[in-house]
């Protein structure tokens, strides 16, 4: 087996384009989502606890901003994950790195999903 | 067999700064900027959840000047990253690769998220009421 062989087709990783395609599949949905999410958050600039819990209780608020908050940590765990590829070279430090980023984005994404869904319910 | 220490292209201590690649490293620290940006939405989200009192607190930060600052670093991060997002998206589609075309969509995005700054923070000092 010569060495481009196992640089083909999903190349050595098995995994192919599926990391840089999800990333823009992730994109392409956070256009409209932060469009919607910045022209509706500026609104509340200053509000009260009552008003602004009253926004996040509408379903369709409720909705957009779970879908904005899926959208937007998922885009940044794969950014991330390809800006400490990019830069932390020791395989030690990369691997915590990645491990790190990837378990923060997880752990902030659930606390902002479970804090719109306690307030929506 | 040993390696010598050379220097690794690029080796940006002799290129001009450019406007090309200024924006593309922008666009990786604005990434980045947000990403820790999140840190604020996630507090002004559970704050919220929590309760009046521990949401008047987290509010009170985001008037504050740092707050402030934070803020509208945070506002301009996020419509560069968008706009320049969008720019990659069309490059990723096979369009806008003259060297004319790099240059105008370049500058369309800082003015563009420059201006869309301004008008987020028009609104959000509107609905304040001007404070």
């Amino acid at each position: 087996m010569s060495r481009l062989a196992p640089a083909r087709g999903l190349g050595a990783a098995k995994k192919g384009v599926q990391h840089w395609w999800l990333q823009r599949v992730s994109a392409i949905a956070l256009v409209p989502l932060l469009l919607w999410f910045t022209a509706s958050i500026t609104q509340l600039a200053g509000a009260d606890h009552a008003t602004v819990t009253a926004w996040l209780a509408r379903p369709v608020v409720a909705v957009l901003l779970v879908l904005v908050l899926f959208a937007a940590f998922y885009h940044l765990k794969l950014g991330l994950e390809v800006v400490i590829e990019d830069y932390v070279h020791s395989a030690c430090a990369k691997h915590a790195m990645l491990l790190a980023s990837g378990f923060g984005c997880v752990l902030l994404g659930a606390i902002a999903v479970f804090s719109v869904l306690k307030i929506a319910f | 067999m040993s390696r010598a220490e050379r220097p690794l292209s690029p080796h940006l201590q002799v290129y001009r700064l450019q406007l090309t690649s200024v924006l593309s490293i922008l666009h990786r620290v604005t990434g980045v900027v947000l990403g820790v940006g999140t840190l604020l939405l996630v507090w002004w989200l559970a704050a919220a959840a929590v309760g009046p009192e521990c949401f008047t607190s987290a509010q009170a930060f985001i008037g504050s000047v740092i707050g402030r600052v934070l803020l509208l670093s945070w506002v301009w991060a996020l419509f560069y990253h968008l706009c320049n997002g969008i720019r990659h998206l069309f490059w990723d589609a096979g369009v806008g690769y003259e060297l004319t075309a790099f240059y105008r969509s370049g500058w369309a995005v800082v003015v563009v998220s420059v201006g869309l700054t301004l008008l987020a923070f028009v609104v959000g000092y509107a609905s304040r009421g001007g404070s």
